[in-house]
């Protein structure tokens, strides 16, 4: 199969939903995306539907804004409100709730807090701020961490030192070994993250194959990208195979994107360990600075009360973030959470399985099948952030 | 955060910093593209930019397309392209 020419030819997608039919003879088999970019277009472009019903699409922790536990939104905010603190961060952080408001709402009631596009921006800022301390709130993956990595790296060989970061960069691999290991949930395979990939590349991933025999395929964000790779998927099955394979080579290599890596290791550590909303505590699974960059570090310079909070008791992110259930199986989706007032952090982020769902996903035949309850609400086209 | 928005080389502005300025839909904005400098950056080249940084080198149709894409996305991912517009990087 070529990967350049045809992947966004319609009625290929019909075709290789086929193919996938006949490989898997009906056979129920789940597998599970980790990449809120993919969980957005599985629903804005109702894959699920044009895949054969016995392929189930399992939306894994692959949301950075969902998988922030609460406790690290109330200290981002107790930041926030240090006096002096000019406290910067990316979009869709601003109304992920914390125990006692957003970031929106500390806002609201006097603290500093700016959007920025980049941690350059940030950095700017404190350039043009010197009086000030401006602090940038760092979350995301492999995708985002190397950009947070070189903004330490010039604020260093600049010497600016009212800059810092609230680094909450968390690690793909660990996740996935923790959810392969919980026996909640038993997988056939995995649709890999595509641009976590192109930092890390692809070896990471043999432990899943190796240890797991799982397949894993790493996929691009077409929406035939990713029914090409479910494809994939089902044919190492029924061959019998386990392998990491590449179905994004158009930007993904092999070895990753070695420079991005290297500042990642020169300014960030692995912590012992992190807590994951919905996974719990897991082993090495985020990022800290580096002790010669404690100057840059938020966490030393500022005192934040890091205190753990259990999400809301309604709240049932944890169980959708591991897949255990749909979006629509929630006690308050649609009804006390909505994308307007969001009680759990997947209704926030537009990349949260509950939102994405929300916004496209009600009216499909996949919700239809799960005998999704009525619920009185705006058409999805109208439904927005 | 996770899709990255496509951008054209225009010139490279800052050798030591690897500051570039693109052009993402006739808007011109710097980047960083250290990482991506090994694989030669030079005007014309397509970059895919995630918060102000170039991750990799696009051939120019995957660039055509992933724009596509990008625009036929809901409020969040335009808003991605809003804040790429407001941004400053020197």
């Amino acid at each position: 199969m070529k990967y350049v020419d045809e992947y966004r030819d319609p009625a290929l997608a019909q075709r290789i939903s086929a193919e996938i039919g006949k490989l898997s003879a009906g056979r129920p088999l789940k597998m599970m995306e980790v990449c809120g970019g993919h969980t957005h277009t599985i629903y804005k472009h109702g894959i699920e539907d044009v895949l054969p019903p016995n392929i189930d699409l399992i939306h894994g922790p692959g949301c950075p804004v969902c998988v922030l536990p609460m406790g690290r939104v109330d200290d981002a905010i107790a930041i926030a409100r240090t006096e002096g603190v000019i406290f910067t961060t990316f979009g869709d952080m601003m109304r992920v709730p914390g125990s006692n408001g957003s970031l929106l709402d500390a806002k609201a009631a006097g603290a500093d807090v700016r959007f920025v596009y980049s941690p350059l921006d940030a950095l700017k800022l404190a350039r043009q701020n010197p009086s000030r301390e401006v602090v940038f709130f760092a979350i995301g993956f492999e995708t985002t961490a190397p950009s947070t990595a070189i903004t330490l790296l010039r604020a260093q060989a600049e010497g600016i030192r009212n800059f810092s970061v609230f680094c909450n960069h968390v690690t793909i691999i660990p996740a996935l070994k923790a959810i392969l290991d919980s026996p909640d949930l038993r997988l056939d395979g995995f649709v890999g993250p595509g641009h976590v990939s192109m930092v890390i590349g692809m070896r990471p991933y043999t432990f899943i194959t190796r240890d797991h025999h799982k397949p894993i395929v790493i996929a691009g964000f077409e929406p035939l990208d990713i029914i090409q790779s479910v494809y994939m998927i089902v044919q190492q099955i029924s061959e019998g195979r386990a392998e990491v394979e590449n179905q994004y080579a158009r930007v993904v290599r092999p070895e990753g994107n070695v420079k991005a890596l290297e500042a990642m290791a020169r300014t960030m550590e692995l912590r012992p360990y992190f807590e994951w909303r919905g996974l719990g505590f897991i082993t090495h699974s985020a990022l800290k600075l580096r002790r010669e960059y404690a100057l840059w570090d938020a966490e030393l310079r500022f005192e934040v009360p890091g205190i753990r909070v259990a999400d809301p008791k309604a709240c049932q992110c944890g169980e959708v973030l591991k897949g255990v259930i749909k979006p629509w199986e929630c006690k308050v989706f649609g009804t006390a959470c909505t994308p307007e007032t969001p009680i759990g952090t997947c209704m926030v982020s537009s990349e949260g399985a509950c939102a994405a769902y929300y916004n496209y996903g009600r009216f499909s035949m996949a919700a239809e099948r799960a005998h999704l309850p009525t619920i009185n609400l705006q058409p999805a086209t109208q439904a927005q952030h | 955060m996770c899709l990255g928005i496509p951008g054209q080389i225009i010139e490279i502005v800052d050798d030591i910093n690897h500051i570039a300025k693109v052009e993402v839909s006739g808007v011109r904005r710097n980047v960083n593209i250290g990482v991506v400098r090994d694989e030669g950056i030079a005007p014309g080249d397509w970059v895919l930019i995630h918060v102000g940084f170039a991750m990799s080198k696009l051939d120019e149709h995957e660039a055509a397309e992933t724009l596509k894409l990008l625009y036929g996305m809901d409020a969040a991912y335009t808003d991605e392209l809003n804040m790429l517009y407001g941004s400053e990087i020197e």
